[in-house]
């Protein structure tokens, strides 16, 4: 769909929902649809960014197709937020990426970092690559230096670019239509928890949907599963980082921090990820979008790839294959690395800076509702 | 014509509030239960997918109902709105059982909103189904599913067979030939004749050819009809239907709630001769709403317009369509076709008729015109702020009266009095027998989910005895 033609549709939908509002209670992209009155593109993408994609606002609708309003919310958020991710993209012209990414595209760049590290290997460490002993030596293979220069490199420039998609997405909600005082302060910890705890997947008090009145708690966990994996993973780099820079270079005892940090993460984020891979194959069709659809499982696909190489690594390191397993692992990392900012885990980003606008949207009614 | 193999005890026809609640309850009975649903199941639920709420009463506040309603109340105010006109026993029954409903609704997976929001001001009287009445149908088919009651989607019944009072069984349209389904009683459930507009046109004349219909299409009458010829004693005058003043750009069908406009009482209404013909500010809008579909029937051409400056464009609920727009009057005469210089010499009137007030839409205020025809007794404030915006207002049928009658266990009586021996009703097929004029919010989910459950548990217990 048409970038306008998206809008003007976004437009509608929220102006037929304004004046129904039978889902008022459901989520907070209804309550903050109230406070306004027209819809223009900033309002749009901040409630779209609301949604969780619950599913019970298209169940519940008297106007879902076949009727000729054709009111279809959560497919309808679901493209507004592969837009605004392609809005907010810096630099600009990596937006498209949003739109064109999948799991072919995925694994193929997954393909071409494990064939340049591959490369890499074998022009400084041909030996240390193919004829590992046990001393499961990382550095040996791929050395410290470049490890720090190729992922700090990259870190770096993934964090500026999250950095000005969210400051695009900041200052897009000073354009809104809505007459929240700019300004607002606090909410931080409320919305912070919001999103930790992913608050309005569950709403009232009853599990997301995954198809009409079929209602599990399977999105919910495996999302978690994945998020707090990811979370001990990336722990568990920081942790290394400061002992190596403290003097104590890798490898890790099986019992040391790193090591049962990165283990339990990993564990978690494979589990996440397969988990969710399957069950959003089973998830109603109808309830999402074919772009929404590629970004979940590209993103979902290089996590999981990342999982799996890591714990087979950690359970081979002392094996001859380490060498070319490490190689591969750090080549899925590289490539989510480098996908980070143009895939599905901008819409962490984007939802906790609107979850955080919602806590300061003046609201009476909100003011009494349990933290 | 061919037989379905199975012989029920029970099938309810018309798969809406009443027809589910009756089916739930026959089949908790014992009973084995077929529900013959005419709309395929993406559109089931007849008008109740449109509905929001329950009137019922409480004796304490709930979380999610304020404060108290007593029974009492609750049948003081459906005589009131009758005048008087109510079959007291029916409808002591409505208002003493309407306290179970919630938490027997709750029971087959129904939610409802927490009174905590502020917009719901009918937070004491009505409780509010969670995402509306859609979601509550969703909830009711899936207990049904569980409990094993089978269901039949785009099932038309085309003709009730009795024989000597008696329920035979009921002939369903299908692509082949029609074929007939035997039960040992019936549950008629299936509606009013609101979308039947050859129907609705002996009653109205041709004006009924430019109505609206608010609900499901699928209510045509046509077992009321059935009843009615099968000796059924009619209740409620067969002329009248609640009819409100909706957007007149709705869908012809179907367009509930986002059809609605709650902006008369704001600015000035008229016709399509640039005319104002009623007074908008004769009470606050909960309380006229229901008479402005037939104040705009009676208006050539069925159509009206409402007509509102700059300053209360935010004092309203928004429609789901878009407001007409423009910078003057007579541009806006321009867009909605009407006649320039009436318009212009209307308004101007209005405006100069505008009497001194404090202003404030909450509350009957003394913004009142003087010397008009019709004065505007409230609100009246003059159109001077550009843009100036309209609506087109045309007649939204939401319901029709006429109903046959029942007794207290929901049996279908003869014009003699007696009642059939196996034909029971529920909703708006029976609501004549409580409501014969005007309307509470709430009452017809009231009415159907109390006489879906007494009807249910009457005819499991004749099917299964």
């Amino acid at each position: 769909m048409q970038l306008n033609e998206l809008t003007r549709e976004g437009a509608r939908v929220m102006t037929v929902c304004n004046a129904c509002r039978y889902c008022e209670q459901y989520c907070p992209a209804f309550q903050a649809m109230e406070q306004r009155v027209t819809f223009a593109s900033a309002d749009l993408n901040y409630l779209a960014n609301l949604c969780h994609a619950c599913g019970e606002c298209l169940y519940a609708c008297q106007y879902a197709p076949p009727h000729e309003l054709a009111i279809n919310v959560p497919k309808t958020f679901a493209q507004l937020r592969v837009q605004s991710y392609e809005q907010y993209a810096w630099p600009a012209a990596l937006g498209a990426a949003f739109r064109r990414q999948g799991v072919m595209t995925a694994l193929l760049l997954a393909g071409v970092m494990i064939a340049l590290l591959l490369g890499t290997a074998l022009a400084l460490n041909r030996d240390a690559l193919l004829e590992t002993g046990t001393a499961a030596d990382f550095y040996a293979v791929i050395p410290h230096g470049v490890m720090v220069a190729l992922f700090g490199g990259i870190g770096l420039f993934v964090l500026v670019a999250l950095a000005v998609g969210a400051a695009r997405c900041v200052r897009d909600q000073r354009t809104m239509n809505a007459t929240a005082a700019h300004g607002e302060r606090g909410g931080t910890p409320a919305a912070l928890r919001d999103a930790l705890t992913l608050k309005h997947l569950h709403v009232a008090g009853r599990d997301c949907t995954t198809g009409l009145e079929v209602r599990t708690p399977w999105r919910r966990w495996l999302h978690h599963a994945t998020f707090y994996g990811f979370t001990l993973c990336f722990v568990s780099t920081c942790v290394a980082t400061l002992y190596h820079f403290a003097g104590t270079p890798a490898p890790y005892a099986y019992s040391s921090a790193p090591v049962l940090l990165g283990t339990a993460g990993g564990i978690a984020l494979f589990i996440g990820t397969a988990g969710a891979l399957l069950h959003r194959s089973a998830r109603d069709a109808a309830l999402s979008d074919a772009a929404q659809d590629n970004l979940d499982r590209s993103f979902l696909v290089l996590l999981l790839l990342t999982a799996a190489t890591g714990l087979l690594l950690l359970a081979l390191r002392h094996e001859r294959a380490m060498g070319l397993l490490l190689v591969v692992h750090l080549g899925v990392v590289l490539a989510l690395f480098v996908t980070l900012p143009y895939g599905k885990l901008v819409h962490g980003l984007y939802r906790a800076i609107a979850l955080l606008r919602y806590r300061r949207e003046p609201d009476r009614a909100r003011a009494k509702e349990a933290p | 014509m061919s037989e379905s193999g199975v012989h029920y005890d029970v099938v309810v026809i018309g798969g809406g509030n009443a027809g589910l609640a009756a089916a739930l309850t026959a089949r908790r009975a014992g009973a084995r239960v077929l529900v013959l649903e005419r709309a395929p199941r993406e559109l089931r639920g007849g008008n109740s997918r449109h509905t929001r709420n329950l009137r019922c009463a409480h004796a304490a506040p709930t979380d999610i109902l304020t404060d108290a309603y007593p029974d009492e109340e609750l049948l003081a105010d459906l005589e009131r709105v009758n005048e008087g006109e109510t079959d007291e026993l029916l409808a002591a029954l409505v208002a003493a059982r309407s306290a179970q409903c919630v938490s027997w609704m709750a029971a087959f997976g129904a939610r409802f909103q927490t009174a905590l929001r502020g917009t719901l001001q009918l937070a004491r009287t009505n409780a509010f189904f969670l995402g509306g009445g859609t979601a509550l149908m969703n909830s009711y088919y899936a207990a049904a599913a569980k409990l094993g009651i089978d269901v039949r989607y785009d099932a038309e019944v085309v003709e009730l067979v009795l024989r000597d009072g008696r329920f035979e069984s009921v002939t369903l349209q299908s692509n082949r030939a029609p074929f007939a389904v035997r039960a040992n009683a019936a549950v008629v459930a299936a509606g009013g004749f609101e979308a039947n507009l050859d129907w609705l046109r002996d009653a109205w004349g041709d004006a009924a050819s430019n109505f609206l219909i608010r609900g499901t299409p699928y209510n045509t009458g046509t077992m009321l009809r059935a009843l009615l010829d099968a000796g059924a004693a009619p209740i409620g005058d067969p002329r009248e239907c609640h009819a409100v003043a909706i957007d007149g750009r709705a869908p012809k069908f179907d367009g509930g709630i986002v059809t609605r406009l709650d902006c008369v009482p704001l600015g000035i209404v008229v016709d399509r001769n640039g005319e104002r013909f009623y007074d908008e500010g004769e009470d606050v809008w909960p309380k006229r709403y229901a008479i402005w579909g037939k104040l705009v029937a009676n208006r050539p051409g069925q159509i009206a317009y409402a007509i509102f400056d700059a300053k209360v464009r935010r004092l309203f609920m928004p429609s789901a369509y878009p407001a007409i727009e423009a910078s003057s009057i007579r541009g806006l005469a321009a867009q909605l076709q009407l006649p320039v210089e009436p318009l212009e010499a209307t308004v101007a009137a209005f405006n100069g008729a505008v009497q001194p007030g404090s202003f404030d839409h909450t509350a009957l205020d003394d913004c009142r015109t003087a010397g008009l025809s019709p004065e505007k007794t409230h609100w009246a404030q003059q159109l001077d702020t550009p843009p100036y915006a309209a609506y087109p207002l045309r007649p939204g049928i939401t319901f029709t009266y006429l109903s046959v009658r029942v007794d207290s266990e929901a049996r279908v009586l003869a014009t003699n009095g007696v009642p059939f021996e196996n034909v029971y009703a529920a909703g708006e097929i029976m609501a004549g027998n409580v409501l014969r004029k005007g309307y509470i919010a709430g009452i017809g989910m009231t009415i159907g989910t109390v006489f879906g459950r007494i009807a249910g548990e009457s005819a499991a217990r004749h099917a299964t005895k």
